[in-house]
């Protein structure tokens, strides 16, 4: 790929089967299909708490031009969601490991909640997560930040503009010893009106998510350039 | 002991119905939360739910925790995905513009 001026179409907040939320149809064959049909250059399949369909959502790009880079959703003690994203997948799968030790010990109930479904290489269902993912971890904002760099990951407050589960709906505002940079703001929102509402917050960088739980969720939402792709531990430079 | 139902402080107290599912149910006590997980943890069968949070995941806690109703404080907006989930799933759905502490202390005044 080429670097510098180059920019990549992306969606890095989208939701599979796994996630209770989101539509049974949303296997990462058809997230890539869809990722494929709208001319995305970069993907993140970010399901809550857990990464189960990662691995798998990797495998099948074989040759692909397409890049997904290993993600999660995770939800601190305070009820607040947090993107992470890692270099590689075994980054990914240490800290969901530490993410599946904080989870409560509840299970899912699919009437209420909805299926978690795991998938298979020929995308086809082949198990369910029976732990509850839609439950906030034991983590605070911080310990998650701390761990996530640890693990040489970062992390990104989901949609900051929502009222419910938003580092600014929970707490109200930002903790600046926080150790984060990026902030997501999501599509309800444009991003002058946000900052207009926010001012203080105009030192953050941002990205915008669809938070894609339908395959029509799917939006080519942001283009970003080769820096951040080549250095993933660094943070978004410019807007 | 007289059980009051849902019916009984939706007209004492003038609480808009939101979501009418079932207001014969009886009431239990109550619970006061905003954090989902707490609730779900703690909330027992047929408390009143007490929560300025709208959004459609309340209705999925409010059934796990066999709530009679869930009750909307200082008039927040109950999202319109919570009230087709709500009526879907058979979810009673008030809400007041009073803040908690003031209902509470109404709810009691009036045996609950």
């Amino acid at each position: 790929m080429a670097g510098g001026k180059r920019l990549y179409s992306c969606d890095l907040h989208i939701h599979s089967c796994l996630s209770p939320c989101a539509d049974i149809l949303m296997t990462p064959g058809n997230i890539i299909k869809k990722a494929h049909e709208l001319k995305l250059d970069i993907i993140s399949i970010t399901d809550h708490n857990s990464a189960g369909n990662v691995e798998v959502a990797c495998k099948m790009l074989g040759d692909d031009e397409l890049i997904i880079i290993p993600g999660m959703e995770v939800e601190s003690s305070e009820e607040i969601h947090l993107l992470c994203y890692f270099e590689t997948l075994e980054g990914l799968q240490e800290w969901e490991a530490v993410v599946f030790e904080a989870l409560p010990n509840r299970e899912n109930d699919e009437e209420i909640f909805g299926y978690q479904l795991l998938i298979d290489e020929s995308d086809e269902y082949c198990a369910r997560e029976e732990r509850l993912l839609a439950a906030a971890t034991n983590m605070s904002v911080e310990d998650i930040v701390k761990k996530v760099h640890q693990l040489n990951g970062i992390v990104i407050p989901s949609h900051v503009d929502r009222p419910y589960n938003s580092i600014i709906g929970q707490l109200g505002f930002i903790p600046p010893e926080l150790n984060i940079s990026v902030l997501e703001i999501s599509r309800n929102t444009l991003p002058e009106k946000f900052f207009s509402e926010y001012p203080n917050l105009k030192g953050y960088s941002y990205i915008i998510g669809s938070d894609s739980h339908y395959l029509d969720d799917m939006q080519a939402m942001i283009k970003i350039g080769a820096d951040w792709l080549l250095k993933i531990t660094n943070y978004l430079i410019g807007r | 002991m007289i059980i009051m139902k849902i019916r009984d402080i939706v007209s004492k107290l003038e609480l808009e119905v939101i979501v009418e599912a079932d207001l014969d149910r009886n009431i239990s006590g109550g619970y006061v939360g905003d954090l989902l997980s707490n609730v779900m943890a703690r909330a027992e069968e047929d408390n009143l739910w007490i929560t300025i949070q709208g959004h459609q995941n309340v209705v999925a806690v409010a059934l796990l925790a066999g709530v009679s109703a869930v009750v909307i404080v200082e008039g927040f907006e109950v999202e319109e995905a919570a009230v087709e989930r709500a009526e879907e799933k058979g979810v009673n759905i008030l809400r007041t513009p009073k803040a908690a502490y003031e209902l509470i202390k109404k709810l009691s005044d009036i045996g609950v």
